[in-house]
């Protein structure tokens, strides 16, 4: 058994562990944090899978951001958790049974599944002249599923949509969330003024190495938005107040520019979201940049919460 | 390794490019509506619907003029690898109901969400169109990815509409319906993915010839049902629903009545009927027609039990959105198959008919309460008086959905029923029958209240808007003409016994059902002085009294089962419960088939 084999089982075991304790586990907050962990290690599982896209997102999202959010919502519920009834035994019990029984279905159905799994890797690795980038995952994601791409982002758009929907009618155009504090010589604000140079720079390489590399959109716009988040927290920084002109545009950019490309396709080209060889490149390349600008500020934006503080001071 | 692809489907088609701005420009609207902000939504929203509603019925007229579907190759890129949208006949029926009811619910939405700068207009109108966008991906989307996408986009569009008021109870509803509604969408989705393991493709026409009957492809299909049931809130999984569409604003709440769950609905009869045919069996049809056939039942006796109108017309979706579902056992053919025919038709026109008749309810609840100030049905007497065009509204689309002649319901119920017979499955008939005498039940209900002659005037709190009005009579005329269209161009109609309006056997039937209707609200609904009513009739009231208490009884252990039905844990247990009954009945089927 090579050491790689051997770290695989205990990776595995590792996460099962993790998924049964953050579930096991009474307080929400410790729940939390086994998730978080949860998270990072299946990105470690997409790792050895050779996925490693998959992986710089579940990182992001399912560790990271999705941690801080989680987080957030664990430290406002800690009061609600005593008040919590204790749910029977018997329904945990039967609940835990038939959990159990869907997982058999399930990991039965996927052990007789056809090996090796029919795949549609080879084609888009064959056609990725099209578009001359030789990431095939930027391929599926921005030419031959660019449809769906696009309505993601309409997904994202409409998740702030909702978000600001909660604010109160007289915060509403004013500031998300609360203006935050921290000590000016502490290690938080030491970090936020440290750390965003390398992290917008890391997030800008991940943005362009997703051409011919893992890596993206989505997973620069994640980078960016993480360092965004850290001056926001420690006050360096304080969120745009939601009525202004410019950050509504940075939020549809993505989708906005999408929409565009696709109906110049229409009219001129082949198809709608169908990109004349020659212009491929620079077109794709010109949506992810956009789309890495908008995704940064939405999902700094969904975490920063509904706006709170009027805008006039 | 893989079959070729089928040449028929792969192809754009000349009016193809017609599904790219159904799906574009209602998104196009949502984008600039976000930009231009506060002062100018509507506005955007009123540039977009007609044009929306222009290509709908353009839809309409090219998939006459065309041989067959509609097929568009997004980026030219053909499946599997691309993505294709496809328009059938059933498509584009879907999408102009879809646009008619937007358009209904703008004209009615005009004064609520009025352009000034708070946040109940913003979202609101961004919202509508995204809701929009959504539908018409979800009815033109060839392939199961493209649908996941469209479903999400539909649940983060209607999810915020419920907590517009912003009251702690509507966000209550709200967080319920996202929670239950994602649940759903992991579901569908991991079905998804392991039809993908098993395919290498998710485009429906593709495989549909190579889905195959293995574990795989049945846990898939159970899997995605059960999703799709959540979120289309069929009994035993209704928990999100009622909270969420009685809470939510009027328009909002017509909107998610009359089409939000439609979406769903819809992905369910794609799968059954387009991608799996031969792979469900018929006792997992039978098994969802008996959730549909509970779900009539427990939906209309709630419905019949409630104090408020908004409450009884959200218990009343309940009940016919169980409906939708008697039509799949009766599509079963007997080679094995479920196949387009009567039942398909007659299921897909109850769902238009209900669309436009459950819109036009909603509407005319909404009126009534923003005159009122409540909507206690007990309060409501004299309504008739004050309100006339909205009970009027009211009483259509109530007629409407019982499926008196020539409303879409009756010709959608004398489409199942014959389906029904050929099927010699008569119990669905009873089932059928019986509906439509519950339904006639709190529509009575309802109308008892309003007629009832009162001294004094009722108080009114807030201004008569016949706009309102006007949007949802002609939403209810709408519904109850449905029976006259030319159905045989885009569903599979077969002609000839459709019988006459004023026929001597149609009368008494639909006699017998407002009877029994008005039988069942005198048993069932908690009246507040049930013998003020019968102080000349002792002997009446007396056994009145009997039959009343024996009903109360059985229907308030009706209201306890629902009562732990709509907590957490049942209901979730019984979405795990219902995956894998479907699984187990879609297996059983083929081990023990005969021959």
């Amino acid at each position: 058994m090579s050491i790689a084999t051997v770290f695989e089982i205990v990776l595995a075991a590792v996460v099962l562990g993790l998924g049964v304790w953050t579930i096991v586990v009474p307080e929400t907050f410790s729940a939390t944090v086994g998730f978080v962990a949860y998270g990072l290690l299946v990105a470690l599982v997409w790792v050895r899978l050779d996925a490693v896209d998959v992986a710089l997102t579940e990182a992001a999202i399912g560790g990271g951001l999705g941690g801080v959010l989680l987080l957030g919502a664990a430290a406002r519920l800690r009061d609600a958790d005593l008040m919590a009834e204790k749910t029977p035994g018997t329904l945990r019990a039967s609940a835990a049974a038939l959990s159990v029984l869907m997982a058999a279905a399930l990991a039965g159905a996927v052990l007789v599944l056809p090996d090796p799994a029919p795949t549609l890797a080879p084609a888009a690795v064959a056609k990725a002249g099209a578009t001359s980038l030789s990431n095939p995952v930027t391929n599926v994601l921005m030419a031959f599923r660019a449809m769906d791409t696009m309505l993601e982002k309409i997904v994202l758009l409409l998740a702030v949509v909702g978000v600001w929907s909660l604010a109160s009618d007289f915060a509403w155009g004013g500031r998300p969330g609360p203006r935050h504090e921290a000590d000016p010589r502490g290690v938080l604000v030491f970090l936020a003024r440290l750390l965003p140079p390398i992290g917008i720079v890391v997030g800008i390489h991940v943005l362009w190495a997703g051409a011919d590399q893992p890596g993206g959109a989505f997973q620069g716009g994640a980078i960016l938005a993480s360092m965004w988040l850290l001056a926001i927290m420690t006050g360096l920084a304080d969120t745009p107040s939601v009525s202004l002109r410019w950050i509504r545009l940075i939020l549809v950019a993505g989708p906005g520019l999408f929409l565009v490309v696709g109906l110049v396709g229409l009219l001129f080209d082949d198809a709608f979201l169908s990109y004349p060889p020659a212009l491929a490149k620079p077109l794709i390349l010109g949506i992810e940049v956009t789309m890495t600008l908008t995704i940064a500020a939405t999902l700094g934006l969904l975490l920063a919460g509904a706006p709170e503080r009027s805008a006039q001071p | 390794m893989l079959p070729p692809a089928p040449a028929l489907e792969a192809i754009t088609t000349p009016s193809g490019f017609l599904l790219v701005p159904s799906i574009a420009v209602p998104l196009t609207g949502v984008v600039l509506a976000f930009v231009l902000g506060d002062r100018y939504v509507r506005l955007v929203a009123y540039a977009i619907i007609p044009l929306g509603l222009a290509i709908a019925v353009t839809i309409l007229v090219a998939l006459r003029q065309s041989a067959g579907p509609l097929v568009y190759l997004l980026g030219a890129w053909p499946p599997p690898l691309g993505v294709a949208l496809r328009a059938d006949g059933v498509s584009a029926v879907m999408l102009a109901a879809t646009a008619v009811v937007i358009c209904a619910v703008a004209v009615y939405a005009h004064a609520d969400f009025k352009d000034t700068a708070t946040r109940a207009p913003f979202a609101f109108w961004i919202l509508l169109l995204a809701i929009w966008a959504a539908l018409d991906t979800i009815f033109v989307g060839g392939d199961l990815f493209t649908l996941y996408v469209a479903l999400e986009l539909l649940t983060f569009a209607a999810v915020p509409l419920v907590s517009l008021e912003g009251h702690p109870d509507t966000l209550r509803a709200a967080i319920r319906y996202l929670l239950f509604a994602l649940l759903g969408s992991v579901l569908y989705l991991l079905g998804t993915a392991l039809l993908y393991g098993g395919y290498g493709t998710l485009d429906i026409a593709l495989l549909s010839h190579r889905i195959q009957a293995e574990p795989a492809s049945f846990l898939a299909a159970a899997l995605m049902t059960a999703g799709l049931l959540a979120k289309t809130a069929l009994f035993p999984l209704h928990l999100w629903l009622p909270p969420a569409h009685a809470g939510a604003p009027a328009a909002a709440s017509a909107i998610l009545s009359g089409l939000v769950v439609k979406g769903s609905f819809f992905i369910i009869v794609r799968l059954w009927f387009k991608v799996m045919p031969a792979l469900p069996g018929l006792p997992a049809t039978q098994l969802l027609a008996a959730l549909g056939a509970s779900a009539i039942i427990f939906g209309s006796v709630l419905a019949l039990r409630q104090q408020r109108l908004k409450l009884l017309v959200a218990y009343s979706t309940v009940a016919q959105l169980g409906y939708l579902f008697l039509m799949f056992p009766l599509a079963f053919e007997a080679s094995g198959k479920l196949e387009d025919g009567n039942a398909l038709s007659g299921g897909l026109l109850q769902a238009v008919s209900h669309a436009t008749a459950k819109a036009a309810m909603f509407m005319a609840a909404g009126s009534i309460y923003a005159r009122l100030g409540h909507d206690r049905l007990t309060d409501l007497h004299g309504l008739v008086r004050t309100m006339p065009l909205s009970v009027l509204a009211f009483a259509l689309a109530g007629i409407a959905l019982v499926g008196v002649q020539p409303s879409g319901a009756s010709l959608a119920k004398e489409l199942l029923l014959r389906a029904a017979a050929e099927r010699g499955q008569w119990w669905w008939a009873v089932v059928l029958e019986a509906g439509g005498m519950l339904t006639a039940a709190y529509v009575v209900l309802v109308l008892a209240h309003a007629l009832v002659p009162t001294d004094g005037r009722i108080a009114s709190t807030g201004p008569a808007l016949h706009v309102r009005n006007i949007a949802a009579l002609v939403l209810a005329l709408c519904s109850l003409s449905l029976g006259l269209l030319p159905w045989d161009s885009y569903l599979a109609v077969s002609h000839g016994s459709v019988s006459g309006f004023f026929a001597v056997e149609t009368l008494t039937k639909t006699l017998s059902s407002v009877l029994g209707g008005v039988v069942l609200a005198i048993l069932i609904a908690p009246w507040p002085h049930p013998d003020a009513y019968l102080t000349r009739w002792k002997m009446v009231a007396s056994i009145l009294g009997l039959f009343q208490r024996s009903c109360h009884r059985s229907v308030g252990c009706l209201e306890r089962a629902n009562h732990v039905l709509c907590q957490w844990p049942a209901a979730s247990m019984f979405l795990l419960i219902l995956a894998l009954l479907f699984g187990a009945l879609m297996v059983g089927a083929h081990t023990f088939r005969p021959g």
